[in-house]
């Protein structure tokens, strides 16, 4: 039995403590959201918080999870897709096929949860999420809008 | 593999002729068949009133476009919704979308036309139809209102679906007469007369995307993120090395895990495991010990690919020509001579989401969710692996996580989960592929070698130009029936002498284009952008290093080639002119420059690079020139061309599937790199529509974008660079 605070709620899981975090949120919660893409930490897709700092969930097994941790996807990152990152995702209509883009969008949170204003190079390090649409250019736009509208 | 696949692709030719054809007569169908449903959907008290196969219009004027091709990401929902709302002169605020099924389609005599969403094709071949469609329905909708107030529709006006009759001075709304408006017979096709592009209002301009709230905040319904009641889950693995099969598996070693229900084989080449969760069935089948018969395959690998390529560089026997004049005397005689051989390598697709697919059979319906580029080949494939007769089929269409040409045709997937599906009648079984999966069985772009020569003369003129493609087909693998009499001219894209489509924009004296087919076992199919990319790399290096040698400006050198091609030439002109070509740069900066056509569309790019000490590339700007004829969505066209550099970039600098043992080495992201945001340059797009053709978008753009950064490298090292990807290149 696994005990995880996933957006605010905490669940009783009864599952094999070697489960990817990433498997448990879409299977077990039924949250799917947070995406499979390649199942080594390369891509990023399925970035989420863990106390509100950026990682892979398909790399962290959940036995390895204290139950005080508070665990955010991106259906807990607002209630209104309100949140500055995902205001500016909107204005500069910046998803094209849109798998990518929650991880993309939890990695320019937590960026910008640390780092008010990033430089350019703040963003190259924080923002290495794969999109194969390209939506890189929008993406770096975007994260400089949400700064402007935090 | 390859008889299946061509029956695939038989299935899909022939729905496409049928397509066509209900493409030519689409709306005539659609007017047609349309009253009868039309009636049924006003029984239904504050449902929308079905004005004809396209438009529906709600109580409340919302106005719902359906639309029949597939959106991964290319923006063809929304451009396609403009196309008819700028005829329906609906307000845009009101407009959703909705996607129809194949299994409608059928039902209704193909009332949609063609639902494949490929060669960049999705708004320029079916932009006639939907049109009309959206005229024919605000003709109705008018006639509606004049009945009602009994005055001659032609004193009516309309505004954002606000309907006004000026001298009585009264309104009504789209909402208000849709019912009474769907009862009307449909006009006469030839009384529809379109807009002039030039006076569009919502075509034309740079709207927002219909579908990106969903893709904010988590909740877009991915086809992997499918749930159905009672769904078991499939991970299924397939021979490594392509052409082989199964020998065996020793299942007790993991039918005791929790949650497993089945080992079983999928098609004598593959082996899935059925749990009750998909990573319970993942790591049941990664612990399960299979043994494979390699079919002789295993002997295979890049090193013998190569040589089976070179062997072609050198054949007597080709597969298609393109000519004119006498190339190979003109070389032979020239003042001056150059040969090149270039190389680009096998490519997988690498769409973010993996291969996946949902199945629910029974003895009396066949359903599949799906993500697809060509929803009537997935029905096909349902109805061929099932058993069922297509009118028991359905498939519900999941907007792509990516499709790139992977999620064409084949529908391989869905085969194999129908297959896996059969064995659960009734039970929904959702099978995933892992992403070595997905890498290790893709169909990838093909891989080549070209032969360049050319001849100058003594004032530095092209008299004479010989290229030679060798490498594997296409349609060699998948669609047999377009090669005749052994020529199969697809793998020339870019290079033909024809206009409209891909026609080479260069007038060379003496011309020879051959290809030769060199196939190997390894699968096959279009990448984005197809054959105009390996094409534009041969031919745009090589036209760099013949302008090199002699003595001319890369741009000036092509433009003494264009003047019988003014559009190639259009777009070459207007990035030099965006891109500041002959300029100065800042120092240690270089630029590069290509054109190419594919896709009935014309591009040109300028790259600006450079090289630090320790050989490290920097790719800083690139500019985009686009004449796609029409620009429906000039914001969405700028994202795709963005996209296309990061396509194509990718591409470039490290893209590269090897063979080693019959099987393909990089099946993950960690050794099949992607490119990331830190090294995306600065895009500048210039569109340059000429509005006298419907050119497509989502692909045209990536071939010149290899090209131009290979070219601003041979300037900056002056060493031109001939094999992909640049990351097996020393740069200094």
């Amino acid at each position: 039995m696994v005990t995880l605070n996933i957006n605010g709620k905490v669940h009783e899981i009864d599952i094999e403590p070697d489960t990817p975090l990433l498997w448990v949120i879409r299977e077990q919660i039924g949250l799917t959201g947070t995406k499979y893409g390649c199942g080594i930490a390369q891509c990023g897709a399925c970035s989420v918080h863990l106390d509100g700092a950026v990682v892979r969930s398909c790399s962290i097994r959940v036995g390895d999870l204290q139950p005080t941790v508070r665990i955010v996807t991106i259906e807990g990152l607002s209630d209104t897709s309100s949140h500055p990152v995902q205001r500016a995702w909107a204005e500069l209509d910046v998803p094209q096929c849109g798998y990518c883009q929650s991880g993309q969008i939890m990695a320019a949170a937590a960026l910008l949860a640390q780092t008010q204003r990033p430089t350019d190079e703040q963003i190259d390090a924080a923002m290495t999420n794969v999109c194969r649409c390209g939506t890189y250019q929008r993406i770096r736009a975007a994260v400089n809008l949400a700064a402007d509208l935090a | 593999m390859k008889t299946s696949a061509g029956r695939e692709a038989d299935v899909s030719r022939r729905t496409f002729v049928v397509g066509s054809a209900a493409a030519g007569g689409g709306l005539a169908l659609g007017l047609n068949t349309y009253a009868a449903r039309s009636a049924q959907a006003q029984n239904a008290a504050e449902g929308p009133a079905e004005i004809n196969a396209w438009v529906l219009i709600k109580p409340d004027d919302t106005c719902v476009i359906r639309i029949a091709r597939s959106e991964m990401g290319q923006g063809t929902r929304t451009g396609l919704a403009q196309l008819v709302a700028e005829e329906l002169e609906c307000d845009w605020k009101k407009v959703t979308t909705e996607s129809i099924t194949p299994g409608q389609n059928l039902a209704r005599k193909r009332v949609w036309g063609e639902m494949g969403t490929g060669g960049s094709r999705g708004i320029r071949t079916s932009q006639d139809y939907v049109r009309r469609a959206g005229a024919a329905a605000r003709m109705m909708l008018l006639q509606a209102a004049a009945s009602e107030w009994n005055v001659p529709v032609g004193e009516l006006t309309v505004v954002d679906g606000v309907i006004a009759h000026g001298p009585s001075n009264r309104t009504t709304s789209y909402g208000k007469v849709a019912a009474a408006a769907a009862k009307l017979p449909p006009p006469d096709p030839k009384s529809i007369v379109l807009k002039n592009p030039k006076d569009w209002k919502i075509a034309g301009q740079a709207v927002k995307r219909l579908d990106t709230a969903d893709k904010l905040n988590g909740s877009k319904v991915f086809a992997i993120d499918v749930k159905l009641p009672g769904m078991l889950c499939a991970a299924i693995k397939d021979c490594p090395v392509f052409g082989g099969k199964v020998k065996g598996y020793d299942e007790s070693k993991i039918l005791s895990r929790s949650g497993v229900r089945r080992v079983m084989h999928v098609n004598d080449t593959a082996v899935a495991v059925v749990a009750d969760t998909w990573w319970r069935a993942k790591s049941a089948l990664d612990a399960l010990p299979i043994e494979w018969d390699d079919s002789g395959n295993a002997a295979k690998s890049s090193a013998t690919i190569a040589e089976l390529l070179t062997d072609g560089l050198a054949a007597t026997r080709t597969n298609g020509e393109v000519q004119n004049g006498d190339a190979l005397a003109a070389i032979a005689s020239a003042a001056k001579r150059l040969e090149a051989v270039y190389r680009t390598p096998f490519l997988a697709h690498a769409t973010m989401e993996p291969m996946n697919c949902t199945a629910k059979i029974s003895a009396e319906k066949a359903e599949v969710w799906v993500a697809t580029q060509n929803s009537e080949a997935s029905l096909a494939a349902l109805s061929q692996s099932s058993g069922l007769p297509l009118n028991r089929c359905e498939v519900y269409r999941h907007d792509l996580g990516g499709g790139f040409g992977r999620r064409g045709g084949a529908q391989d997937y869905v085969h194999q989960a129908v297959a896996i599906a059969k064995e659960f009648p009734g039970i929904p079984v959702k099978m995933i592929w892992s992403r070595e999966e997905d890498m290790a069985h893709d169909f990838y772009r093909p891989i080549s070698q070209c032969r360049m020569s050319a001849g100058l003369d003594e004032a530095g003129n092209l008299v004479g130009l010989h290229v030679r493609v060798s490498g594997q087909s296409i349609n060699a693998f998948s669609n047999q029936g377009a090669i005749a009499s052994g020529k199969d001219m697809r793998q020339l894209q870019g290079l033909y002498a024809e206009p409209g489509d891909a026609q080479l924009g260069y007038s060379v004296p003496n011309l020879l284009i051959e290809y030769v087919m060199r196939n190997t076992h390894v699968p096959v199919g279009p990448w984005r952008g197809v054959n105009t990319n390996q094409n534009a790399v041969y031919l745009e290096c090589f036209i760099e290093e013949v302008a090199r040698a002699a003595g001319k400006d890369s741009v000036e050198f092509r433009r003494a080639l264009m003047a019988d091609h003014p559009k190639h030439l259009g777009v070459l002109e207007a990035v030099a002119a965006k891109a500041d070509w002959g300029k100065p740069l800042p120092p240690g900066v270089h630029r590069g420059v290509a054109q190419f056509m594919g896709y009935g569309s014309y591009s040109a790019a300028v790259a600006e690079v450079s090289i630090d000490p320790a050989g490290k590339l920097k790719v800083h700007r690139m500019v985009l020139a686009l004449n796609c004829g029409h620009a429906v969505n000039p914001g969405q066209i700028a994202a795709q061309i963005e996209g296309s550099v990061a396509y194509g970039l990718t591409a470039t600098l490290y893209g590269e599937c090897t063979v080693e043992n019959g099987r393909m080495k990089q099946v993950n992201f960690d050794t099949y790199e992607i490119m990331r945001l830190a090294e995306m340059p600065k895009v500048e797009t210039v569109i340059v529509p000429t509005y006298d053709f419907w050119g497509g978008v989502g692909e045209p753009t990536i071939s010149v974008v290899a090209p131009a950064v290979l070219n601003a490298i041979f300037d900056a090292t002056g060493k031109p660079v001939r094999s992909l990807p640049l990351k097996n290149v020393k740069l200094v």
